[in-house]
């Protein structure tokens, strides 16, 4: 490595708006001669000559917008150097519209000055803050009390505040490192221990930020690795199959067993791939980096990699969440929205509110359906299908998620805990379709006499390109030729493949795709369909749909299942005459086609 | 970790983030240090490789070694390289210092209109040509929508408030305040139809790093920043009409980190030498708002 062993370190300053985030940074930056040369010249010459006092927030508030209004509107960074190390200072906005920008300022952060007036002491959005930093899984919070001066200095003032935070902090589980009384305006413990505070002994601070520590340990933890996308490079010549992403924590060495979540397909790390860098024969939590393994497995884009050596991460569709929601409009239920949760993105709905939480009141409703912008609420969400994720106590990186709705980033969690879940979307469809249904005096014995053979639906699954279309159409056709009652569903393939069906198109399709065959296999017809990569928890979700009915699969090349019992499997679609005569085959020994006994 | 290896992960991640999420994506070169750096990070994201094309805007007031060094390393390292310019402007001389406009608007002209006329495809495009190792002309082209660009924080007030994922309008119009959150390293990738996005991989890194980088990767930067002689050097690359040199005896990397670190520009702003920046106080940020880089 090169001589650059600095350490940098991002540090938030939050709290209501006015008590003097921006002044508090711009006094910092200037007492450490940490400001470009001239700058602070300029700013104290361009309020002279607007014939406005100087203040030190102007260092800071860029922004026309900002100066005219005289609040942070978005988080600005600074880059502001100690003796100890180099830091990026993240200014986040007090004021509640801009609510938003301070979340994404304090989640890039990994410690917290809380600033609260001495004069108008705790405000709601000092509680708010303090909450959300918590949720944000900021553990290192210092609180300075600003504006001194303006309270005469007084300790009783800075003590009645800091009881009365204090309080609130245990109340939401907080521990903050210290309590400051300081003036930005006047410098005092800033940089320097005041004088004019001789009842205070503590840091200042500075001491207190260089205080701070990084987080350690990311790297004992077990091995997560979100697959963030799969490369392979044929057209410059390169061979390599490469499975690119971060490692969030732990670390892998080649020749380690490794399972992909939720697909649990198992191989085996070959190689530690990059470019312009020896070669490496491990990584480690912070890198982005990417493996070729020793067998190729079919998987997408967001799924987790874990080692089977350590504890893997979970997996589920239904999650016991604390969300915080920032659209103006309401999460509700019924609504398709979309999670992302480390590499993963799928859709989700809003199932249930347990309780919603005023965070800067710290009440709480329990009869609430859905959740309004700025809530803090405890929610059970279900996936459109298994995803894999850690609980946040366990693994933070991947024990969080945001919510997109209509293309924005909407709301942001933490999961708690896997609930214990009271069946899921589908169940609860077919449900109500059995309740609504009135079913006909003709039994499926009695049609299945009839027509002389069972109905099921055949399903020819495999990748995109292998001739499943030509075998459905051949196997309608032999069937048919042979006297059966049988139809072939060109309903044509989904019209994406599913790594980018992130909105739930396809979603519709396989729920579509469940519920006509529901009504073609009640009509007692042998149903063919083909479907491009057809996974473990679509085929469930197309067999509850096509109860009471059955389904075979008929898998073509390279599969993507787990866990379903394929009942015919054909590596090479050389001949489809063979394949037709095989799957009939299969038919006839499960007796569906029923052969005639004289 | 060091600092250098926490910066080049994100950027990384960053860059595979928005490969995986844009279909019409395109990355911004302008020859200097900054976006050949972010260059040199899409080989590290793609294990050697370039997937997608780079732009390079040309006012043709650029100095011609640049030019030289573009075409250089463009068929050295195989990239797909788009070349956009606004040949209305510099037909009828609308160009600073010889047509009747100031410094900014001809900024605007021939960098930001250029730029977003060459983005949608209005204007050629003269794309390179490897097997024949030149430029072929382009009528018109698809537009992009995302568009990489090699911008720091620390380079002035207005892009310190720059998210690493940030959307333009239909207009190419940045709002500052409507801002969408970033959380946990999951970025704005979802976009309605009509709407694009800005990616800003750089955006944590300081003028200290881009060398210290430069140096620990030995990456081939062009010699403009390096004193040949005569005791001045560019800190920044623009136009030659509004940039000037430095004084400055660094005649390598290492010089210009022992510089930047310890030395005369340890506390003087990177663009002291852009004349543009100081017509008007929040000339950048205008600029910015309407698509600037």
């Amino acid at each position: 490595m090169g001589k650059s062993a600095t350490e940098q370190m991002n540090i938030v300053v939050i709290g209501h708006v006015d008590h003097g985030k921006s002044t508090v940074i711009g006094r910092l930056m200037a007492d450490t001669h940490s400001l470009p040369e001239g700058k602070l010249e300029a700013v104290k010459a361009r309020c002279a000559s607007d014939a406005r006092p100087f203040e030190y927030a102007f260092l800071l508030d860029a922004l026309k917008d900002e100066q005219a209004q005289g609040i942070t509107i978005d988080s600005a960074r600074c880059f502001f150097r100690s003796q100890k190390r180099e830091y990026i200072i993240i200014d986040a906005p007090g004021h509640i519209e801009f609510l938003r920008n301070m979340i994404s300022g304090a989640a890039r952060a990994e410690a917290a000055l809380l600033i609260i007036d001495a004069k108008e002491g705790v405000q709601e959005n000092s509680r708010r803050h303090g909450y959300l930093l918590s949720m944000l899984g900021i553990r290192q919070v210092a609180v300075c009390v600003n504006k001194m001066d303006l309270a005469d200095y007084s300790q009783r003032t800075f003590e009645s505040i800091r009881d009365e935070y204090l309080e609130f902090l245990n109340e939401i589980g907080v521990r903050a490192l210290d309590f400051i009384p300081l003036s930005a305006r006047e410098g005092d413990n800033i940089v320097e221990p005041s004088d004019r505070m001789p009842w205070y002994a503590g840091p200042t601070v500075l001491d207190i930020v260089d205080s701070f520590v990084k987080e350690q340990g990311i790297v004992n933890k077990p091995f997560r690795f979100p697959v963030q996308d799969i490369y392979k490079f044929t057209e410059s010549g390169d061979d390599r199959r490469i499975i690119a992403g971060r490692v969030e924590t732990g670390s892998v060495q080649v020749g380690d067993e490794v399972v992909f979540l939720p697909s649990e397909k198992i191989s085996r790390i070959a190689t530690v791939e990059g470019f312009n860098t020896p070669v490496q024969s491990q990584a480690y939590a912070g890198q982005s980096t990417g493996f070729t393994l020793e067998e190729q497995v079919y998987i997408n884009p967001g799924e987790l990699m874990c080692k089977t050596s350590e504890m893997v991460a979970q997996r589920g569709s239904h999650l016991a969440v604390n969300l915080f929601w920032m659209s103006r409009q309401p999460m509700i239920q019924k609504k398709k929205y979309k999670i992302k949760l480390a590499g993963a993105r799928m859709p989700v709905w809003l199932r249930d509110v347990v309780t919603v939480l005023d965070a800067s009141e710290l009440t709480t409703d329990s009869n609430r359906q859905q959740i309004e912008r700025y809530d803090v609420a405890e929610c059970v969400l279900e996936t459109l299908k298994p995803i894999a994720f850690d609980l946040s106590n366990d693994i933070a990186q991947t024990g969080r998620f945001v919510i997109i709705d209509n293309y924005e980033i909407a709301g942001g969690g933490v999961i708690l805990d896997t609930p214990k879940c009271t069946g899921s979307r589908i169940t609860e469809r077919v449900q109500q379709r059995e309740r609504r249904w009135e079913r006909s005096a003709i039994t499926p014995v009695v049609r299945a006499d009839r027509y002389n053979q069972r109905s099921t639906l055949v399903l020819i699954c495999g990748p995109v390109g292998v001739g499943k279309e030509k075998l459905a159409k051949a196997l309608e056709e032999d069937l048919f030729s042979r006297g059966r009652y049988v139809y072939y569903l060109g309903l044509s393939n989904s019209p994406q493949g599913m790594d980018v069906d992130e909105r739930g198109e396809r979603d519709e399709y396989i729920r579509r795709l469940g519920e006509v065959s529901h009504l073609f296999t009640d009509a007692g017809l042998i149903l063919i369909a083909t479907i491009s990569d057809l996974d473990d928890y679509e085929l469930e979700t197309i067999n509850t749909l096509n109860q009471p009915s059955d389904s075979r699969i008929i898998n073509v090349g390279p599969s993507r299942f787990s866990r379903a019992e394929i009942d015919l499997q054909i590596d090479d679609l050389g001949d489809t005459e063979e394949a037709v005569d095989k799957i009939r085959e299969l038919l006839t020994a499960k007796e569906y086609l029923i052969e005639y006994y004289l | 970790m060091d600092q250098l290896e926490a910066l080049e992960a994100q950027s990384v991640f960053i860059l595979r983030e928005a490969y995986r999420s844009f279909k019409d994506l395109v990355m911004l070169w302008s020859i200097g240090k900054d976006s050949t750096v972010l260059l040199w990070l899409a080989r590290k994201a793609f294990f050697g490789h370039v997937p997608l094309p780079l732009m390079h805007i040309d006012t043709s007031y650029k100095i011609p070694k640049m030019i030289e060094y573009r075409n250089r390393f463009a068929l050295e390292w195989k990239l797909n390289l788009i070349v956009g310019q606004n040949a209305g402007a510099l037909g009828t001389g609308e160009t600073f210092p010889e047509g009747k406009v100031s410094r900014l608007q001809c900024c605007a002209s021939l960098k930001s209109e250029a730029l977003k006329h060459t983005l949608s495809g209005e204007w050629p495009r003269w794309v390179l040509d490897h097997a024949r190792g030149d430029f072929v002309k382009e009528e018109s082209g698809e537009p992009f929508t995302g568009v990489i660009v090699g911008v720091r924080a620390d380079e002035e007030g207005s892009r310190s408030k720059e998210r690493y994922f940030s959307p333009r309008d239909q207009h190419n119009e940045w709002d500052v305040g409507e801002q969408p959150p970033e959380l946990w390293n999951q970025f704005k990738t979802d976009f309605a139809p009509g709407t694009h996005v800005r990616i800003h991989p750089l955006l944590d890194w300081t003028e200290l790093n881009i060398w210290e980088y430069i140096e620990r990767e030995n990456i081939p930067i062009i010699d403009l920043y390096f004193d040949q002689g005569a005791g001045t050097r560019y800190r920044s690359l623009g136009c030659m009409p509004c940039t000037s040199p430095v004084d400055s005896t660094a005649k390598n990397v290492r010089d210009i980190i022992e510089e930047l670190r310890s030395g005369k520009f340890s506390n003087i702003a990177e663009r002291s030498g852009r004349e543009q920046d100081k017509e008007d106080r929040s000339g950048l940020e205008t600029l910015r708002r309407d698509g600037y880089m």
